[in-house]
């Protein structure tokens, strides 16, 4: 009997019909994919972005050149130099990080002390040339100036898991 | 008539070739449409991260091995974990261990989804993975909210998880294991019954169980020819004792079998991950050892102790007592090992990489031969083969 029924189901293109119905079901689904530059998919507060130096709320940078970042780089992705200022206090007067390197780990926000460094939310810094991914701290610190609110949001929305 | 005999055609499959999965080459020998030899050419990814490891402190390595099998990216950085902790001595909280095991099975499940979406698609069969990748998207983003990336996480470090899993996540877990069960049937009523996949599959690429163990198989791969063998079960890690799972295996060895039990895995799997948030105990997700673990964020701000730690955690990283370690855990792919010799320094003296793609590759003259060219594709397939963790 299993016999003649699976030779019956065969010869009425059982499974295929049925899986032409199940396609076809799904026509009548609400469309699960995003039309990109306009909509774009949810990110948590821990999303490792583009980096950006930060600034206190007085506009004096946060880093302080401890190098904690360049050390614990497993790209060796960050470059930074460093020498006391007029008014004695140390900060860098170069901070240097290869995007063409960098792998998106995350451990140099970990390693920051002073949450200077941060990767921030933004994903969409794809450049027309190589040497636009060499990123200097004047644009570091641009990126942070830019994004400060929602880097600002994210650390405090992340702060007790940390 | 005279007899003459013609020379088997050379052909090169691959290494731009869609379904050679990532950058495969295969010189094969072909008598007409029938392979006679099949030799795979490998290298074309190799990154040296074996190499790379040794000049990296042990929680910068961690990342790298995210990038070996980057279709489960977590179930390596487990490996590494687990042999880190075996030579520190270091106990994981409990609860780290349950949201380890809870990854540990999204990521089986990610991994398998992508495996039976793109054999379907090798074998003329698009639509389930169409829905495989919608179902991939959101378990990634479980992933981004657990990790901060969508897939080279970093996220099992050795003593725990960084960060515990953000308020939330885990009733959205669980509404997603509610729903993931209609999406495998529909996966299954496309594929399972179809008389074109049946006979793209069954019967192709048949191993038995001695050939499976000569060439060393591990995984579905094994698990197809009928052994059950799983480390999960047969020397269990993290919390898998106090699962209830069962193993699906294989009768017939062949690619339509391999595919069955991805399906059933992919059931098991759920079961497991419901079963880690039914049991998810509260507490600490890092262990409390301040010379391995570094400080919560909070701490480090406020003593000085904590900082100093802090400082030396990230530059100098911690010291491993000398010794070594085989430790292997139960990938998707099969058993992944990492064999890691410590000399005592901040940083691995050695650290090999057992990837259980290797060891299915190299069977592909002996899985190939006497099959036709299309079937190479589908043995391919079912190999679940991932260019990452053969080349490293």
């Amino acid at each position: 009997m299993t016999v003649l029924d699976r030779y019956a189901r065969s010869l009425v293109l059982g499974e295929i019909l049925s899986g032409l119905a199940l396609t076809f079901r799904y026509m009548f689904k609400p469309k699960v994919t995003l039309n990109y530059p306009y909509e774009k998919g949810p990110i948590s507060p821990r999303f490792r972005g583009e980096h950006a130096l930060r600034r206190y709320p007085n506009g004096e940078e946060r880093c302080i050149a401890c190098k904690l970042c360049e050390a614990i780089c497993p790209a060796l992705a960050i470059t930074i130099e460093a020498e006391p200022r007029e008014d004695g206090s140390r900060r860098t007067t170069r901070y240097d990080i290869d995007m063409t390197k960098c792998i998106y780990c995350g451990l140099c926000e970990e390693a920051c002390p002073v949450d200077a460094i941060v990767e921030g939310p933004n994903f969409e810094f794809a450049t027309e040339s190589r040497e636009e991914l060499f990123y200097n701290k004047e644009k570091l610190l641009q990126n942070g100036d830019r994004w400060e609110q929602e880097i600002a949001q994210k650390l405090t929305l992340d702060a007790p898991y940390r | 008539m005279a007899e003459s005999t013609i020379k088997p055609l050379t052909l090169n499959f691959g290494p731009q070739h869609p379904a050679a999965h990532g950058v495969l080459r295969m010189v094969l020998e072909m008598d007409g449409e029938v392979i006679e030899r099949c030799d795979p050419h490998i290298g074309l990814l190799h990154r040296g991260t074996e190499k790379l490891i040794e000049y990296k402190t042990y929680l910068q390595a961690i990342h790298y091995f995210d990038r070996l099998d980057y279709v489960s990216p977590m179930s390596q950085e487990h490996a590494f974990a687990l042999a880190v902790e075996k030579l520190l001595g270091l106990e994981v909280p409990r609860r780290a261990k349950f949201i380890r095991t809870l990854y540990c099975e999204l990521t089986r499940i990610l991994n398998h989804l992508l495996n039976i979406g793109t054999y379907g698609f090798d074998v003329g069969a698009m639509t389930p993975m169409l829905w495989a990748f919608e179902e991939r998207e959101k378990l990634m983003e479980f992933y981004e909210r657990a990790s901060g990336a969508r897939m080279h996480a970093g996220y099992f470090r050795p003593g725990g998880v960084p960060r515990d899993l953000p308020a939330g996540l885990v009733d959205d877990i669980w509404a997603w294991s509610e729903r993931f069960p209609q999406v495998v049937v529909d996966m299954e009523s496309l594929l399972t019954g179809n008389r074109i996949f049946r006979q793209r599959s069954v019967d192709i690429g048949i191993v038995n169980k001695e050939e499976a163990l000569d060439w060393g198989f591990t995984g579905p791969m094994l698990r197809s020819a009928g052994v059950p063998w799983d480390l999960r079960k047969a020397q269990p890690y993290e919390v898998y004792e106090e699962m209830d799972f069962g193993i699906p295996v294989g009768k017939n060895g062949d690619c339509f079998d391999r595919y069955l039990i991805r399906i059933e895995e992919m059931r098991e799997s759920l079961n497991i991950v419901r079963q880690c948030l039914e049991k998810m105990p509260e507490g600490p997700v890092l262990a409390d050892d301040q010379k391995v673990v570094p400080p919560r964020r909070r701490e480090m701000k406020r003593s000085m102790e904590a900082l100093i730690h802090h400082f030396k955690l990230y530059t100098e990283g911690y010291h491993v007592p000398p010794g070594e370690t085989y430790t292997a855990v139960e990938a998707p792919k099969g058993e992944f090992g990492v064999y890691l010799v410590a000399d005592g320094s901040n940083r691995p003296y050695k650290c090999h990489i057992r990837a259980p793609g290797f060891a299915h590759l190299q069977s592909m003259d002996y899985m190939c031969k006497g099959y036709m060219l299309a079937d190479s594709v589908a043995i391919l397939g079912s190999m679940d083969i991932v260019f990452g963790e053969i080349d490293r």
